[in-house]
């Protein structure tokens, strides 16, 4: 008996033994896989770059791949400089996050075509160039429904930095979902033609609070907006990120997003040699979107049917740009019974009814 | 003791070599910040000073990024020596580029040699434009040619911006604030293929070379650094004083438009907000570097661009943030100022 438990052992701790190398000789190989990322400002501890850097790592766990990055990489001339020198050292995949490195990367593409591009935010594509994209509107409709919830004062406001489509279906997106619960609900935009500008950011949620503003969001990428409100006694959603920690009182919930989980299926469909180029555009349903934990404020009523819109989102029954969509003008943008469609929703160029200021 | 003593006359020597130790210091700094921040220092400066050029494209990377601090540098030059202080280069170059792209916008479809001619001319132009407010208002009101011109800057960015939004946006790029790409026809031919090496750093060259004839050899150029000197004494001569801002305005300002348009018309190939990477602002350091020399900013230009080139170097493969090329850039300028105490000043040794 003695002798054959040895025996048993052995064997065990034999096949362990070489199951563990085979282990490490696979993971091994993955360590040798890298995998570039393009930043357009400094990683910081919240925003649009943290949430890619955080997908970034996540990728990194799921696949056990080597990830570089460079950080504040200016949307011009240089960017194409640095994606090309991830792809001559054999990166497998480049990710560019940022939408001025839609040029440069399609040259750089051309040059490499072993090598897998993938672009957020942009609307061209190559043979080995994908795109990615998040339905943050989806998250920015219930925001809005909250803010119509909440506000005393019933004047909203936005800061935002540039009129693209995408800040245009966030800012409609947000007083859509206010005044599918409070029709007397009106939303302040003020634009600072600047994607991070801290001081402009608490400048103009000032102006806005000043207006009578309750509710102040942003289409920034500071935490500028969130303090300026936790200040003021006024609510604020973030934007990006969690940024409950600029504004405890204040801070209400904020539409993030997620890009871990995507990262993870685009490096290891490249792995597995099956990588295409897509034009990739989540929300709810591919988990890119989701609301950062609520206030406890916030009644249990309003929460739970939060929770319910967010189930909506998931399954596809609810569409925050579902008809009517009347804009500013009183004209019909959607009729009754249909919604928005994506290549309508990439156009953006106008405000829905109840946004009072004018592009 | 040790005790700085002021020299009789300052230092022919100690201008020259002031540059050179300011460099010498920069390495040493670096390298004892790559210690400190516990990387081997001898690898990082290979990777910061050595790796970029390991190639034909990297060589050619750095004379790319290069040309725009040469040709903004040399105008710039030709104004300080008269002690004009011409600020705002940045927002002369941002519209040089704006009115270049114009008229690569205007031609788009055409084909033809005379495109790209007009689009050079547009941009120097452009570039002289904007500096000529400052120029007329110092010469007319007397204003301060510093505040007026850096002022400017900001004026130009947001006149890009409300551009590249407006009028010049792309009618089929879904509102995304940038031009159309340009056509091959508004693109500056490649100098070496495989690079991105274009005509521009032929320009730049060739300005080198005409911003030393006119510095050294011209009478106008002898004016000008005779006004810069002794400003009373130009007076007394009888020089314009009023001609020299002039000029001192529109060669920085269209050497600038040039190097706008050159890298619209190059490496971007359209025209953006992110058109600026504040070469203008980079340029002055590059002057201040290279003495107002022509040979010193062609050999500060390439030290500027080598430190942006490390700088990315240093992110891809020793995962340093990127703020350690200002940080190299912020030694050499510290390490300058500090060395130029010499020139006027000397060590000696007194005892007691």
């Amino acid at each position: 008996m003695v002798i054959e438990n040895k025996l048993v052992k052995k064997l065990a701790t034999t096949t362990l033994i070489v199951l563990a190398s085979l282990f490490s000789a696979t993971s091994m190989a993955a360590q040798d896989i890298t995998i570039g990322f393009v930043y357009v400002s400094p990683i910081g501890d919240a925003g649009w770059t943290y949430q890619h850097d955080l997908g970034r790592l996540e990728m990194e766990k799921n696949t056990g791949v080597t990830t570089k990055y460079v950080e504040n990489v200016p949307e011009g001339p240089d960017a194409e400089r640095v994606i090309r020198e991830m792809a001559k050292r054999g990166d497998k995949v480049i990710f560019a996050t940022s939408f001025g490195y839609m040029n440069p990367m399609l040259k750089v593409s051309k040059q490499f075509p072993d090598t897998a591009f993938v672009h957020a935010t942009g609307y061209k594509m190559g043979k080995n160039m994908g795109l990615y994209n998040a339905r943050f509107y989806e998250g920015r409709y219930l925001t809005g429904v909250i803010a119509g919830e909440v506000t005393k004062s019933n004047v909203l406001g936005y800061v935002a930095a540039f009129p693209i489509p995408e800040v245009l279906q966030g800012i409609n997106a947000f007083i859509q979902g206010a005044r599918s619960v409070n029709p007397k609900a009106e939303l302040r935009v003020i634009w600072v033609n600047s994607w991070f500008d801290p001081g402009k950011e608490r400048q103009a949620s000032m102006t806005l609070m000043s207006q009578g503003a309750d509710v102040i969001t942003h289409h920034t990428d500071s935490t500028a907006v969130v303090q300026a409100a936790e200040e003021r006694g006024k609510y604020a959603f973030g934007y990006h990120s969690d940024m409950s920690k600029y504004g405890s009182t204040a801070h209400l919930t904020a539409a993030t997003h997620h890009w871990g989980n995507y990262y993870t299926k685009v490096v290891k469909a490249a792995i597995a040699g099956n990588w295409k180029p897509e034009n990739v555009w989540g929300g709810y349903k591919e988990g890119m979107i989701k609301l950062a934990p609520l206030n406890p404020s916030l009644p249990a009523e309003l929460r739970n049917r939060i929770a319910s819109m967010e189930k909506q989102l998931t399954a596809g029954t609810l569409h925050p740009f579902a008809g009517p969509v009347v804009d500013q003008d009183g004209k019909i943008r959607v009729v009754a019974g249909e919604t928005m469609s994506d290549g309508d929703l990439s156009g953006m160029d106008y405000y829905v009814e109840g946004v009072v200021s004018k592009l | 003791m040790l005790r700085l003593e002021p020299r009789a006359q300052p230092s022919q020597l100690m201008s020259y070599a002031s540059p050179l130790l300011a460099i010498v210091l920069m390495l040493i700094g670096g390298l004892i910040l790559f210690s400190a921040l516990g990387k081997d220092p001898v690898e990082g400066f290979r990777i910061f000073f050595i790796s970029p050029l390991s190639d034909i494209y990297g060589v050619g990377e750095l004379f790319l990024k290069a040309t725009p601090l040469m040709l903004i540098a040399i105008g710039l030059a030709v104004g300080f020596r008269a002690n004009i202080w011409n600020i705002g280069a940045e927002g002369q170059y941002i519209m040089g580029g704006v009115a270049g792209s114009a008229v690569a916008l205007y031609f788009y479809e055409s084909e033809g040699p005379h495109i790209l001619f007009l689009m050079i001319v547009a941009g120097s132009v452009g570039g002289m434009l904007w500096a000529s407010i400052p120029a007329f208002l110092k010469t007319r009101f007397n204003t301060n040619e510093i505040l007026v011109s850096l002022m400017l800057v900001y004026v130009a960015q947001l006149a890009v911006s409300w551009l590249v939004h407006g009028p010049m946006m792309d009618p089929d790029g879904f509102n995304f604030p940038q031009s159309r790409m340009f056509e091959e026809s508004a693109i500056l031919p490649i100098l070496i293929k495989g690079t991105r090496l274009n005509a521009a750093f032929l320009f730049a060259l060739s300005a080198l070379v005409v911003g030393y004839i006119f510095m050294y050899r011209s009478f106008l150029g002898f004016q000008m650094q005779v006004a810069g000197n002794a400003k009373n004494a130009a007076r007394y001569a009888g020089f314009s004083a009023k001609r020299m801002v002039w000029i001192g305005l529109l060669s920085g300002g269209g050497m600038a438009g040039i190097a706008g348009i050159s890298e619209v018309a190059g490496p971007m190939g359209q025209i953006t907000e992110h058109i600026s990477s504040n070469y203008g602002f980079a340029a002055i350091i590059v002057a201040f570097v290279a003495r107002l020399n022509p040979i010193g900013i062609f050999f500060a230009s390439l030290l500027m661009a080598l430190l942006y080139l490390g700088g990315e170097q240093a992110q891809q493969y020793m995962n340093l943030p990127s703020s350690i090329s200002n940080v190299f850039q912020g030694m050499l300028l510290m390490f300058l100022l500090g060395s130029d105490v010499f020139i006027n000043y000397r060590l000696t040794w007194k005892r007691g």
